[in-house]
């Protein structure tokens, strides 16, 4: 729900930011009681209620109608697209969806507001219950999930303030979990999941900076056995999934620390400032808005039937949690790489084309390590999307087909991918591997030449070793490979000089 | 030309070849300079706009050809609550004074399909807050029969123009009898048809579940050849429906003995001891016309009729204060001249100075039954009552009344500012409409006599919902054995 921001005043006066000690000993006397409502942006081509396209970064006001803008005599009217989104999301929680369900005006004043009133969904949402489960196994309920309007955006500039109402009207659906979460690491799966999970059916693209997958949490804490809930305060601006752990990390302190004081919880509505890292209050419940709901009378009770409801079931993609179950048997991977790897579904597509590419010359675990660790530390790093990578799914099948094949060492391959990160691809591995010499050397006669001038070069560590210091069997294989430049082919390196050795130790 | 003119006439001369649309529209204009002044029945009326218009219709007739157009020529004004592109479209209030619409009405470009033009646009209630159309920012409109009495509201101004003979018809909106009563009260046919028949697209909200817009014509067939073009439904109003049966003149022209054999139902409690003897007096006699042109006559009840002006006044009020929240002074709009103050004061002072009394006093009335707390003694029960009235309706309908008839109004005109100090007798001038627009149904005043003082009357004739063509061919029927119709004021 979009409510508008009153002035901030400060609750309590503030305190040192979290300490790792000091939120164990508070975890171990209180319970949190954690409840998340999240605004997903359905990515449909056009607004909710009008034909105004919901595209992101137009110039401001551009996408927008008479319609949008709130104009006197327009008449809102239902985009069915959003209706079919919704009915996924629905579906791939297991949510019971309701046949009829009713929009509501919900009424505050706010410029952003182009009507004075927001269209949402408020005593009958089109669905009601389904569950998400996270990784601990453990289950958290959904209490709903409705259909909205979002509002525009106020912009705050020199002496003016402007308002920009491209994002006035674009479809959203709000999902409200039961206060089912009892601590913020929870907090944080469960929405890295509800994200993944919106992403995989295509209804959202999951962006917490643009703002198309927002967070609000409702938190209070309550004496570990004790049954009775304490008094919640809701957060609003929590855009990034570590401000979300943060924000619900120091709230708790916050409300443990007043109650350790002998005072009260009161019910507000707190801000998360980023940049402290502190939660403040901006309203509290008496000064809470009267939204004055009642059924918007320009719409019809939204109806979904049952065959609608079918024809959406079968547009369903594979969702996350069964493709982990599939990579795990058909790609032969541990839960976690699993987990890792279908947490995005562009993620999990990169994945399967570089196995496609790779085409059996190395393991699905193999390709699984590569793009779980070297790939996804530089993609993070460099922010870049799996959809189109600058290293594509091709560029790093070749590489590390040219591992499979002996070609290169892992460790060439390793400074390559680095090379070709920072670099860009140029004309591929193949072609890079050829331009810098880098081919592998596995001709145990040059081999055993370069081990025995290492041997030769460094007489004192070989008598060290001859003497007993077995130890040092890996220093000669680090002067090795260092003289070679790394082309050597480390398991014939290791073989041919423990070879040498065991010959000089009988010699 | 004179400008004695039907819709029908005008379409007739205009196909015949002996009318042009420029020539209708310079002859209404003529005419309207004189008298519009002495109404202030016009909120803008731009000569050279209202040629450009006929111009267009020309075009279209040139292009389409006079006969397949059904309104071909026929100039059009417009109650300044429905949006014409181009045009101040002010709602009779000071917060939209300078507000140009960005959009042209879907009534607006169905009437131009037609052939039709807008010659201008009409005074009128606040945002169509009102029964005397004393409540807009820009003065009363006077009643064409007297000036001193009102017209009848809110759409006193379509009311006083057609009677006025300034235009064949106007298009008005009626959201609790905003159509009917000036209608009577002028002298006039007014039509308020079944909810979902005309699009509202473009039509300034008041009250949503309860506006229609419709037409106000000096005779039934008019207003049934306007209907034609108007009824349709519109993919940008979600309540819009196809109305099932439509083809209105065409019923009348195949219906030449519309009474006979009817069962005319008369609601007993509109004629109980609050209705004024003189307006009793016409009514006794138009229900002995209609026995004598053929039809029953069955005496029935509406239980819950008198709950109607009590829940009208939750609901009607409760979506006004919604649909008025957007004249907030950001966009568009009226904005408070004072400079420097807070977001929230911009909020207080531009609505304050903005909006007229009865205005604010229906959005803060209307923002009360929507508080948390209240809803249910209010809002919910006013929709109880509702639903019990719409039954009453359906049940007297079930027994075998094909209309009901009823005054239109309990009395007849008043002068200006005789109401204005008593809210609740203003209320009460709605009485035998507001049920109507409750129930969804559609419902027409006729004329059916004057005062002593020579003034107005009209009876309203009510169908069951998409009965429009029993309403009108009941109507004609009446129209043509007696001669109310025909009275025109000495303006």
């Amino acid at each position: 729900m979009n409510a508008p921001q009153n002035g901030t005043k400060t609750s309590r006066p503030s305190e040192a930011p979290v300490n790792k000690s000091q939120e164990s000993t508070v975890l171990d006397r209180y319970e949190p009681v954690i409840g998340l409502e999240v605004h997903c942006q359905l990515k449909t081509k056009t607004k909710l209620f009008c034909g105004c396209s919901t595209s992101f970064g137009a110039m401001p006001n551009h996408n927008t109608c008479p319609i949008c803008l709130g104009h006197p005599g327009v008449l809102p009217v239902l985009n069915r697209e959003v209706v079919n989104f919704a009915i996924r999301f629905a579906l791939a929680v297991e949510a019971n969806i309701h046949e009829i369900s009713v929009f509501a005006r919900k009424q505050y004043f706010y410029p952003d507001l182009p009507k004075g009133y927001q269209i949402t969904q408020f005593d009958l949402p089109y669905c009601t219950g389904g569950k998400m489960i996270l990784a601990s196994g453990k289950a958290v309920r959904l209490m709903r999930a409705h259909i909205e309007e979002d509002a525009g955006k106020n912009v705050h500039g020199d002496e003016s303030s402007y308002v920009d109402l491209n994002r006035a009207g674009v479809p959203l659906i709000e999902i409200v979990s039961e206060a089912d979460i009892r601590n913020p690491e929870d907090a944080a799966d469960y929405l890295k999941r509800l994200r993944s999970l919106v992403r995989s059916l295509d209804i959202c693209d999951g962006n917490l900076e643009e703002g198309s997958f927002r967070c609000d949490a409702n938190i209070s804490i309550r004496p570990r056995g004790q049954e009775k809930f304490g008094t919640r305060c809701e957060i609003k601006n929590l855009n990034s999934f570590r401000n979300i752990e943060r924000a619900i990390k120091y709230e708790i302190l916050r409300q443990a620390d007043l109650l350790d004081h002998g005072e009260k919880v009161l019910q507000q509505t707190m801000l998360f400032d980023a940049a402290s890292g502190k939660t403040q209050a901006m309203r509290s419940k008496e000064e809470s808005h009267d939204y004055r709901y009642f059924p918007e009378p320009d719409l019809l009770p939204l109806r979904i039937d049952a065959a609608r409801i079918e024809e959406q079931r079968k547009a369903l993609p594979e969702l996350p949690e069964a493709m982990a179950r599939r990579f795990q048997e058909q790609h032969a991977l541990s839960a976690y790489d699993a987990a890792v790897l279908t947490s995005d579904k562009d993620l999990a597509n990169f994945y399967e084309a570089v196995v496609k590419r790779v085409d059996g010359a190395v393991t699905e675990k193999i390709v699984a390590n590569w793009v779980t660790s070297e790939y996804l530390r530089e993609a993070n790093n460099r922010s870049w999307d799996f959809i189109n990578p600058p290293i594509t799914s091709d560029h790093l099948g070749e590489l590390i087909e040219l591992i499979g094949k002996g070609v290169i060492s892992g460790r060439i391959a390793k400074t390559l991918f680095e090379e070709m990160a920072e670099k860009g691809p140029g004309n591929g591995p193949k072609a890079m591997v050829q331009e810098q010499g880098l081919v592998q050397v596995s001709d145990t006669s040059e081999i055993r030449g370069v081990i025995n001038n290492v041997l030769d070069a460094n007489p004192g560590q070989l008598a060290e070793y001859l003497g007993g210091r077995d130890k040092l069997f890996g220093f000669f294989v680090g002067q090795t490979m260092k003289v070679s430049g790394g082309k050597m082919n480390p398991q014939l390196v290791n073989d041919v000089l423990k070879e040498l050795l065991d010959a000089r130790r009988k010699g | 030309m004179t400008v004695n003119l039907t819709v029908k006439s005008i379409v007739e001369q205009i196909r015949a070849g002996s009318l042009t649309p420029t020539a209708v529209a310079e002859a209404y204009l003529q005419r309207t300079k004189n008298i519009a002044q002495k109404l202030n029945s016009h909120l803008h009326l731009d000569e050279a706009a209202a040629l450009a218009e006929a111009k267009g219709s020309a075009q279209r007739i040139k292009e389409i050809g006079a006969d397949r157009l059904p309104l071909a020529g026929v100039p059009i004004l417009i109650k300044d609550n429905i949006c014409v592109r181009g045009s101040k479209t002010t709602c009779g209030s000071k917060i939209l004074e300078n507000y140009v619409a960005t959009y042209d009405a879907t009534v607006i470009r169905r009437l131009r399909d037609a052939g039709a033009f807008v010659l201008g646009k009409l005074n009128m209630d606040e945002f169509a807050m009102g029964s005397s159309n004393e409540n807009s920012a820009f003065g009363p409109v006077r009643n064409p029969w007297n000036l001193d009495y009102v017209p009848g509201g809110s759409s006193g101004g379509s009311a006083a123009a057609v009677a006025a003979r300034l235009a064949p018809v106007a298009l008005g909106s009626d959201t609790g009898g905003s159509i009917r009563q000036p209608a009577s009260f002028c002298g006039i046919v007014g039509l308020k048809p079944t909810y979902g028949t005309v699009s509202r697209f473009g039509l300034v909200a008041f009250g949503s579940s309860l506006d229609q817009i419709g037409p106000l014509t000096c005779n039934v067939e008019d207003a049934a050849m306007v209907m034609d073009v108007l009824t349709g439904l519109d993919a940008k109003d979600s309540t819009s429906v196809q109305h099932p049966h439509a083809g209105f003149a065409k019923a009348l022209a195949s219906h030449s003995d519309g009474l006979k054999g009817k069962t005319v139902g008369i609601p007993e409690e509109f004629f109980d001891s609050g209705l004024d003897p003189e307006v009793g007096v016409c009514l006794e006699r138009a229900i002995a016309d209609v026995q004598k042109a053929g039809a029953k006559i069955k005496r029935v009840r509406l239980p819950n009729i008198s709950y109607s002006v009590a829940a009208y006044y939750v609901i009607a009020t409760a979506e006004a204060s919604a649909n008025l929240a957007r004249f907030d002074g950001i966009r568009y709009g009226y904005r408070t001249k004072e400079a420097g103050v807070s977001l929230k004061e911009l909020y207080r002072k531009t609505r304050s100075e903005g909006f007229g009394q009865e205005v604010k006093q229906r959005i803060m009335l209307g923002t009360f039954v929507l508080s948390s707390g209240y809803y249910d003694a209010f809002y919910a029960k006013a929709n109880k009552v509702r639903e019990l009235i719409s039954r009453d309706f359906a049940a007297a309908f079930d027994s075998g009344v094909d209309v009901l008839l009823t005054p239109t109004s309990p009395t007849p005109p008043f002068k200006l500012g005789e109401k204005l100090s008593d809210p609740l007798a203003m209320y009460l001038s709605d009485i035998c409409t507001i049920g109507v627009n409750l129930a969804g149904l559609p419902g027409i005043s006729v004329p059916c006599g004057r005062t002593n003082a020579g003034l107005p009357v009209g009876m309203q004739l009510i169908a069951p919902k998409f009965n429009e063509q029993t309403l009108l061919i009941g109507a004609h029927a009446y129209e043509r054995a007696t001669e109310w119709h025909k009275d025109q004021p000495a303006i």
